[in-house]
Order: C-alpha cells, then sequence, then structure tokens
C-alpha cells in the first residue's frame, strides 16, 4: 500500500515527539489503543490554565505510520488553540489532510480519541466533568 | 554500489535464475508444442521436454517420475492432496489431522471439507513451531485417513520432524501430506526415507516460475490415489487434467536440477550470512527470535522487536523488501495467526520481521539490513509511549488498555 506524501514526511520528521511530565497540574495525559491492537497513542497537551489555550502539545505512538502521522499531525493542530477549540478537531478532517486510505481511519479515529482523553485528563485535574464523547465513529 | 531495495523476502517468492530462464526461451517460440498432440513432431518435442523436466523434479525428492503430478502451484497441489484424498478415502474414513499454523491453503481447504463432511483435528505446535510424532499418533483415531504436516514453516522456518511423523503413520496405515513448499530446495526431501505419500511444492520459491508446481503422489507401498478436482483431458494420470504448461516445467525441472547440485553448499553460506544478520539484530534490547532455532531452514528468520509496531517498522525500513507479522491494514489488526497459535503475545507478533534469504542474497546486503533495520528499531522506539513504559519499569499488562 502506498503512503500519502504527507503521512510520509510526518512519520520521517514526526513534530512534536516527547513526554511532558503528566504529574503536572496543568498537563493533561491521553492514552488510547492497546498493544495487541497493533496502535497505542500517547498524547499530551500542557495548557495555560488562564487562557484555556494548549502551549504544547507532545506525543509518543506505537503503531503503523498512518498512526504515527495522525498523531504528530495533531499536536501540530493542537498548539496555539483553546481546548474548547481542541474539542472540535474531528478524525475526518485528519484523514482528510493526510489522505489516509479507508483501511487506515482508525488511526485518525484514535488521534482523535487520544485529543479527548488528553482534554478530559486535564478537565479532571481541575475538577471539571469530563466530557463524553458521543459520536458515533465509522 | 548496492542497489535498493534489497530483496529479503525470498519465502514469498524468488527470482528466477537466469539459466532457469534461459532452459524456458526455447519453449515459448520454437517449440511451443502440446505435449499432449501425439502425432506430430511439435507434439513430440514439448513431450521429452516435460519428460525430462519430470525426472529433473522427481529425482530432487527421490521420488519415480510416475509419481509428479504437475499442477499451477503449491495452492492448487495442498488443494489437490487434500480434498482428493478425501473424496478417494471417503469409505474409509472422514478424519484429518493437521496443525494450526500451515498455510491457508491448507487450513482453508480443511475448512471446505469439513462443510463436507470431513472431520477436522487442527493440532497446535510446540512453542517452537513444531509437532512431534508423539502429538500427531495421539490424535489418530480409527476414521483417520489422512494427515497433513508442514515440512517446514513459512513464516518462522521451524522444520518439522516428518520423518518420524511419517514412519509413525505408515504403521498406522494413515496417509501423510506434505506441504513441502518451503523446504524443496533448500533442504533434503527424500519421500522415501521420509515415508511421504503426497508432497506440495512448487516452482517460484526455489528460483524456477511461477506458475508451475507439482504434487508428489506415491505409487507403491502403498498405492495412493486421489481424485481429480479438473475434469477434461485426463492428463497427468488422470488426476490433473489441462494442457501441460511446457515452458513452465521446464524452467521448474531446470531449477530442481540447479537446487540438487547447489543446495548443499547454498544452504551453508545462507545459513552464515542468517546467523550474522540474527546475531547483529539480537544485539538490540528486547528482541526475540520466533520458532525454533535448531530446527529451522537455512535462509529464514523471524524476529519480533518488542514496543515496536511491525507495520511502522516496515516503512522505516524501507530500502529491504520484508514481511511483517503484523496485518494493520484491515478493520481487526489482527496479527500473524501463526505467530498468535504460537503463543506470542499479540504485541510481539505484531513487532515482528520475516527475513527470507536467497541465492542472490550478498554479504554486502546483509550488511546494510544489518544498519538499517537497528536505525529505525532504536527511531521508532524513541517515540514508543510502550519502550518509554518498559523503559521506566511499568508492566504493560498492568494498565487498562482501552480495546478500539
Amino acid at each position: 500500500m502506498a503512503y500519502s506524501e504527507k503521512v510520509i514526511d510526518h512519520y520521517q520528521n514526526p513534530r512534536n515527539i516527547g513526554t511532558l511530565d503528566k504529574s503536572s497540574n496543568n498537563v493533561g495525559t491521553g492514552l488510547v489503543g492497546a498493544p495487541e491492537c497493533g496502535d497505542v497513542m500517547r498524547l499530551q497537551i500542557q495548557v495555560n490554565d488562564e487562557t484555556g489555550v494548549i502551549e504544547d502539545a507532545k506525543f509518543k505512538t506505537f503503531g503503523c505510520g498512518s498512526a504515527i502521522a495522525s498523531s504528530s499531525l495533531a499536536t501540530e493542530w493542537l498548539k496555539g488553540r483553546t481546548i474548547n477549540d481542541a474539542l472540535t478537531i474531528d478524525n475526518m478532517d485528519i484523514v482528510e489532510e493526510l489522505a489516509l486510505p479507508p483501511v487506515k481511519i482508525h488511526c485518525s479515529v484514535l488521534a482523535e480519541d487520544a485529543i479527548k482523553a488528553a482534554i478530559n485528563d486535564y478537565r479532571t485535574k481541575k475538577g471539571l466533568e469530563p466530557i463524553l464523547d458521543g459520536k458515533k465513529h465509522y | 554500489m548496492l542497489k535498493l531495495p534489497i530483496y529479503l523476502d525470498n519465502n514469498a517468492t524468488t527470482a528466477m535464475d537466469p539459466r532457469v530462464l534461459e532452459a524456458m526461451l526455447p519453449y515459448f517460440t520454437e517449440y511451443f508444442g502440446n505435449a499432449a498432440s501425439r502425432n506430430h513432431p511439435f507434439g513430440w518435442k514439448a513431450e521429452e521436454a516435460v519428460d525430462y523436466a519430470r525426472e529433473q523434479v522427481a529425482n530432487l525428492i527421490n521420488a519415480n517420475e510416475k509419481e509428479i503430478i504437475f499442477t499451477s502451484g503449491a495452492t492448487e497441489s495442498n488443494n489437490l492432496a487434500l480434498k482428493g484424498v478425501f473424496e478417494m478415502y471417503r469409505e474409509k474414513g472422514n478424519h484429518i489431522i493437521t496443525v494450526n499454523i500451515e498455510h491457508k491453503a491448507i487450513i482453508d481447504t480443511c475448512r471446505h471439507l469439513e462443510k463436507q463432511g470431513a472431520e477436522v483435528t487442527y493440532l497446535v505446535p510446540q512453542p517452537d513451531g513444531r509437532v512431534t510424532a508423539e502429538q500427531v499418533e495421539a490424535a489418530i483415531k480409527p476414521n483417520t485417513i489422512l494427515i497433513s504436516v508442514m515440512y517446514a514453516n513459512n513464516e518462522i522456518g521451524c522444520i518439522n520432524p516428518i520423518r518420524e511423523i511419517g514412519e509413525m503413520a505408515h504403521k498406522h496405515g494413515v496417509l501423510l501430506h506434505t506441504d513441502a513448499t518451503q523446504s524443496v530446495g533448500k533442504i533434503p526431501v527424500d519421500v522415501i526415507s521420509d515415508y511421504i505419500d503426497l508432497a506440495s511444492f512448487t516452482g517460484h520459491k526455489m528460483y524456477g516460475p511461477k506458475g508451475i508446481g507439482a504434487l508428489y503422489v506415491r505409487r507403491k507401498n502403498p498405492r495412493v490415489k486421489v481424485t481429480s478436482q479438473l475434469d477434461g483431458g485426463g492428463h497427468e494420470r488422470g488426476m490433473r487434467s489441462g494442457t501441460l504448461n511446457v515452458t513452465g516445467i521446464v524452467g521448474f525441472g531446470k531449477a530442481c536440477e540447479l537446487a540438487m547440485n547447489e543446495m548443499a553448499e547454498e544452504g551453508v553460506r545462507l545459513a552464515k550470512l542468517r546467523d550474522k544478520l540474527e546475531r547483529e539484530l539480537l544485539t538490540l534490547e528486547e528482541s526475540y527470535v520466533n520458532g525454533s532455532i535448531e530446527h529451522r531452514l537455512p535462509h529464514i528468520t523471524n524476529i519480533s522487536f518488542k514496543y515496536v509496531e511491525g507495520e511502522g517498522l516496515m516503512m522505516g525500513v524501507k530500502d529491504i523488501a520484508v514481511s511483517s507479522g503484523s496485518a494493520c491494514t484491515s478493520a481487526s489488526l489482527e496479527p500473524s495467526y501463526v505467530l498468535k497459535n504460537l503463543g506470542l503475545d499479540d504485541e510481539l507478533a505484531h513487532s515482528s520481521l520475516r527475513f527470507g534469504l536467497g541465492r542472490f542474497t550478498t554479504e554486502e546486503q546483509i550488511d546494510f539490513a544489518i544498519d538499517h533495520v537497528k536505525t529505525a528499531v532504536v527511531k521508532l522506539r524513541d517515540m514508543s509511549p510502550l519502550w518509554e513504559m518498559f523503559k521506566e519499569g511499568i508492566d504493560l499488562k498492568s494498565i487498562e488498555w482501552a480495546e478500539h
């Protein structure tokens, strides 16, 4: 299967690989997927408590090229957004941007889930209710 | 200068040996006759070529040329063997014994036969991928008509004790079929001393052309018959109708002759290169060889690099052509059933690469592959959350993973 140029670019030059201090009060961590499924994403956001703006985003991913590219792209898109705005990122936006084939759509779903999980982790730390994801994928 | 990418997937298929092509060429244009045309020299010439090739093929496995049935490849041979025996010996019984890490051409044929009333036992191999003769014997019942155990596995290369299984099968009066696709031409396969009744193999795994294979069907002690699956002109002693693929057969014969002459030396050379590749790659932490190391084909190694996903790794090693045990292209994300059935954790199965060396593999290519794979594994581990957790001493099994 041929990968799109954008997937190859993110795979070869992943943006924002790394680790933020997950115990920090203004860092939200989302860990999604499962090793036995062949995909695990960890996405972290560092939020400015006053403005709600995501100041930094990091990821690490165990998975195929599309999974790595989806999470790399997600961190790019998260930086500079408010967390409310970040919630509007839809997996299909990722599919479109990376030109993912149908068999790789699950990678984008995982990235969206990782964003939501990171935001919810942050919200929980701030004593807020987690946001329930009512969206149905596929 | 190395030409990239480097082909290290010789268990999928092999490049055709130029000597094979040379032998085939005249039979496309000059000697194009139908081997079944008995009335003119065009047919005679083709028939003569087929007869010669049949001998070359038979010699490689110590069979008689009358025991070679040409087919389109190993998948057809496997189908013919299983379906043909089941139909022919139905009155004797309906039980077939096989192993759950056989090739799909065996597994799916067995599934088909189950719908036709067969009873199939799928043995679970030992952790090294092999089954023992005792294991097979314990599964034999009064209605058992056939045992089908592969000679060597296509994903991990482990070699089954076919001689012991065959001897035991003969003692019980049960037929033994072996899918010898990966082993014929690579290691000595002798249908007499191995007590094999039926054996499937193919040209393109041993530097011959694609689209030509053979089923060995024993003619005496015991005389074995299979019901034809293709009706027509009654070619191949009535077991496989269809105009003979003369060019393919000529190439297959040549490939068998070359294998017979060069196999021993080639095996030693490839094992040495394979061992170097393996030794070097195992210097990476948390990397493991899958399957038997002791009883293994000389040209294959299957290695899991824990905490790195196979398909992602494949993308990182794009300058070499290998296979991955991870199939993340389907909705189910199922890893290799062979590795899973060996009892490997799914994550280890997802992290595996199969390296298959061949006649045209050079040491320079192996040196390149070693560096290339090491670089990719280190890079991907740097971006793997699982590797980070492992390094922090977190037990991955203690985490509640969200299935998706």
